[in-house]
């Protein structure tokens, strides 16, 4: 499977061909979720700058981190970042932006387009999981939910990309062969069969693309 | 509308009903739990008890009332530190403990307060400052389990190291093992602690307030509450709190888009509001 992907990644790298060939994301987009673990910096570092500011829907990010750390994200993409960044507070209402989950939380999302935090025990070995946000953010958007699994050494990410495609959303991997750490794009890719395997410049310019041509 | 839709509504279709169910039956009140956390709990309970569905589980409890206590524990959350956030207990110290200097006598409540690392948390931060002794705490909560551990104060000994490195970033002046007794495993915290401390039943969705109290700590409980039910359950704080009494709340708990919220202000860092 990891080997497929590779192919797969590796012939589309440069080509413009193999990117035309990307399946279609949903024609309306609700919302955009993204787990990163190990080498999730870099890789958001690559990602999240592309988005414009117009980007008309929520893109709400889990980054495993240590609990006792001081949440940083927000403040170190917020001066990268054309879109405004933020880390949402219980119940605040979904909105145009990237969302960075709260360190020591699960983040949540509830049926009336609002987050929601929870201290319920780790899942994966972890608080924020990537699980736990993916499967409710299922829940909430179904076939408008394009989901993200991005580098991690880790298994979180694998169940909730499986709960997007069950309920009819988008699923979009690391290529692991480009990823920092593979493991997790990899459980990904195994358990959920994603719509799209692909480098993380291709992952950049499909987002952006979607967020120019989507309407508020 | 596909059916993939309706497919994808059913479980929570089933958790509606399962409250419901759990409410006339029993009289605990989940209905304006946050749905999506209250659902994956649910479904975690699933084979803990032995059932396939939700549906399952609902005449499990009905027909089996055991089963109910079983369930609760998945229901309620039991997931607590002591001395968490340990910037709040400081800000407790600096900022709360001056004004409570000047009350002759004191009343302290811990609503939701699960098995109880908050409540001996703040204990050990009143006696520091000579409060305790004056001070009657309320620890509530709905779970009978939980409010027995509470009461007990006996928590895993290899969780002390994290808690004694939370109590130092907290402001705390002694040695935390000045407060428990290490025995098979276990630090029992010592009875002086909760001499002061009335454990009861209390429900945030059902009771009403029972209390004049100066002080309210409710942290990481409202994220549990849609919207409605921390409006309810604020406006319980609201009413309990004597004026320039304080609330806390959770890290990322807010006021701000509470309907009570002008009854408080920001009193302190660390999401302590005061009674306005």
């Amino acid at each position: 499977m990891v080997a497929a992907a590779r192919e797969r990644g590796d012939g589309a790298e440069h080509a413009p061909e193999a990117l035309a060939a990307r399946p279609p994301l949903p024609a309306r987009i609700g919302a955009v979720v993204i787990g990163a673990s190990a080498g999730a910096v870099d890789a958001l570092g690559l990602l999240l700058p592309q988005l414009p500011a117009s980007t008309p829907w929520p893109v709400i990010i889990v980054v495993h981190l240590p609990a006792t750390q001081p949440s940083l994200l927000a403040s170190l993409f917020s001066r990268r970042c054309p879109l405004r960044v933020l880390e949402p507070q219980d119940k605040q209402p979904l909105a145009p932006g990237i969302w960075f989950a709260p360190p020591d939380y699960h983040l949540l999302l509830e049926r009336d387009r609002s987050f929601s935090l929870s201290i319920d025990a780790p899942v994966n070995h972890s608080r924020p999981s990537i699980d736990v946000l993916f499967e409710s953010a299922a829940d909430v958007y179904s076939a408008q939910l394009v989901g993200v699994v991005l580098t991690g050494a880790n298994s979180d990410g694998a169940s909730g990309a499986k709960a997007i495609r069950a309920a009819g959303g988008f699923v979009m991997v690391q290529d692991p062969a480009t990823a920092e750490a593979a493991a997790m794009p990899a459980f990904a890719i195994e358990q959920a069969q994603p719509q799209w395997i692909a480098s993380l410049p291709q992952i950049a310019q499909a987002l952006r693309e979607a967020a120019l041509v989507s309407q508020p | 509308m596909s059916g993939r839709a309706l497919e994808t509504a059913a479980p929570e279709l089933e958790v509606r009903l399962l409250l419901e169910a759990i409410f006339l039956r029993f009289h605990y009140d989940f209905r304006s739990y946050s749905m999506a956390s209250l659902k994956r709990r649910i479904q975690a309970a699933l084979p803990k008890l032995g059932c396939a569905t939700i549906s399952a589980l609902q005449d499990k409890v009905l027909h089996h009332p055991q089963a109910l206590n079983e369930l609760l524990q998945f229901l309620t959350v039991q997931v607590s530190d002591m001395f968490r956030d340990p910037l709040f207990f400081r800000a407790f110290r600096e900022q709360v403990v001056p004004e409570m200097q000047t009350y002759p006598s004191l009343k302290l409540w811990v609503a939701g307060c699960s098995s109880g690392e908050e409540v001996y948390s703040l204990a050990i931060a009143l006696a520091e400052n000579g409060l305790l002794e004056r001070t009657i705490l309320y620890a509530t909560d709905i779970n009978p389990d939980a409010l027995a551990k509470a009461e007990a104060g006996v928590y895993p000994l290899e969780r002390m190291a994290a808690f004694t490195e939370n109590y130092r970033a907290g402001g705390g002046t002694r040695s935390l093992a000045d407060y428990y007794t290490a025995a098979y495993g276990n630090a029992a915290f010592s009875r002086s602690l909760r001499s002061q401390v009335v454990f009861s039943d209390h429900s945030l969705a059902t009771d009403h307030v029972f209390a004049e109290v100066q002080v309210i700590s409710c942290r990481n409980v409202l994220i549990y509450f849609d919207r409605p039910l921390q409006d309810r359950a604020v406006g319980l704080f609201s009413d309990a709190l004597c004026r320039r009494g304080f609330l806390g709340l959770g890290a990322r708990e807010t006021l701000q888009f509470s309907p009570h919220a002008l009854a408080f202000r920001e009193a302190a860092k660390e999401r302590w509001y005061q009674r306005w």
